[in-house]
């Protein structure tokens, strides 16, 4: 995977900056709505911002819905430790043991969204693994990764569903989820390619993408 | 959904905090600090914005506008607003969160809760000895088993 060391900005950055909400097509989500729109009760996992929208949906349709803003969470300075080489790390260790954490509870819809782009290096692997154990077999995840030509300054969204194949993206930023942490724009921490992607849900049955036309690749993933 | 008048509500102040079991049979405005449980079936209890309330709640309605550590229970809705902080599962008949709204948890839409919770409280309400007593004296009450601190 390849880490970004220059700046510079985009469209969508300034759209951003602006606070507009924009609307995209998703066709993963297109794909996953047949699922949200079954009669039988789902137990969905959100791990995006608050989103009334989503909860409303969700719970519209009968299912069960959790709410958790991973990357919210991942910015509490208590998780700060030093490594072996004395330099600052995050504990993943404890990180797990206080989130993602639901006794009972098996997914059949995990929203990833973009979560995975903007989360410290060192959580990624053992999130997505937690999450292959929360999901039930047959279960589906959805995540979005970027594109080389999105740029490091990406602005980081939270996810709404508006229904059929529709989503409204809106800038987040630290600070925003009110649990502390510092204030500050969330980075984009790296670009997955293909292969990556791959080798990050290699325990999950099958994968499936989608490329999108703003420098987005959504994924679909079953266990 | 419209701000219920919170003059018509018992008040718990800014100053106050209180640790332990809070019951009662009237709508209940809190403000200030709540740590155990807080029992208000039948009743709304509304946080206000300088609420800091760590308790599994059980109401009929609850308005969250400041923090929230603990389960709602609510027979029939569940608010919060944008200033609501909640971690904590909510089980309600209907629910609405504002934009802004900080939310961890689980929300479990349970369309038939207020019938099953008549049934379920009723005979919890006749033994209360605090709900019954008030009841007697023909008024209402909230009670708390505990020991309210004033804060300052």
């Amino acid at each position: 995977m390849k880490f970004f060391g220059s700046t510079n900005s985009t469209a969508q950055d300034s759209a951003a900056a602006q606070g507009a909400k924009l609307t995209r097509r998703s066709s993963s989500l297109a794909q996953l709505i047949n699922t949200l729109e079954s009669e039988e009760t789902l137990c969905i996992l959100d791990l995006g911002s608050t989103s009334p929208a989503n909860i409303r949906y969700c719970t519209e349709r009968g299912h069960k819905i959790y709410s958790d803003d991973l990357l919210i969470s991942s910015t509490d300075p208590s998780l700060v430790i030093k490594d072996e080489a004395g330099k600052p790390a995050l504990d993943s260790k404890r990180f797990l043991d206080e989130n993602l954490v639901y006794p009972g509870a098996q997914f059949d819809i995990v929203l990833c969204w973009n979560l995975a782009d903007y989360l410290d290096e060192s959580l990624v692997k053992p999130v997505i693994g937690r999450l292959w154990s929360l999901l039930k077999p047959g279960g589906m995840l959805l995540a979005f990764f970027h594109t080389q030509e999105a740029g490091p300054d990406a602005p980081c969204y939270r996810y709404h569903i508006v229904g059929g194949d529709t989503l409204e993206m809106q800038h987040i930023a630290r600070g925003d989820g009110k649990k502390g942490g510092p204030a500050g724009k969330f980075r984009l921490q790296r670009v997955f390619n293909n292969r990556n992607i791959e080798n990050l849900f290699r325990d999950f049955a099958s994968i499936k993408f989608f490329l999108a036309r703003d420098n987005v690749r959504e994924v679909l993933v079953v266990r | 959904m419209e701000t219920p008048k919170t003059a018509e509500f018992a008040h718990i102040g800014k100053s106050v905090i209180i640790k332990g079991e809070l019951s009662g049979s009237e709508d209940l405005y809190v403000d200030g600090q709540v740590e155990g449980s807080i029992e208000l079936a039948g009743n709304r209890l509304i946080i206000g914005p300088h609420g800091q309330v760590r308790a599994n709640v059980n109401a009929k309605g609850v308005i969250v506008q400041g923090k929230l550590d603990g389960n709602i229970r609510a027979s029939e809705r569940a608010e919060l607003t944008k200033s609501a902080i909640a971690v904590g599962d909510i089980i309600t008949q209907r629910v609405a969160i504002e934009e802004g709204a900080y939310f961890k948890g689980k929300v479990d839409i349970q369309k038939d809760m207020a019938k099953t919770d008549v049934a379920k409280t009723a005979p919890a309400a006749s033994s209360s000895a605090a709900a019954s007593s008030a009841s007697a004296a023909g008024g209402s009450t909230v009670a708390a088993k505990t020991n309210p601190t004033d804060g300052k």
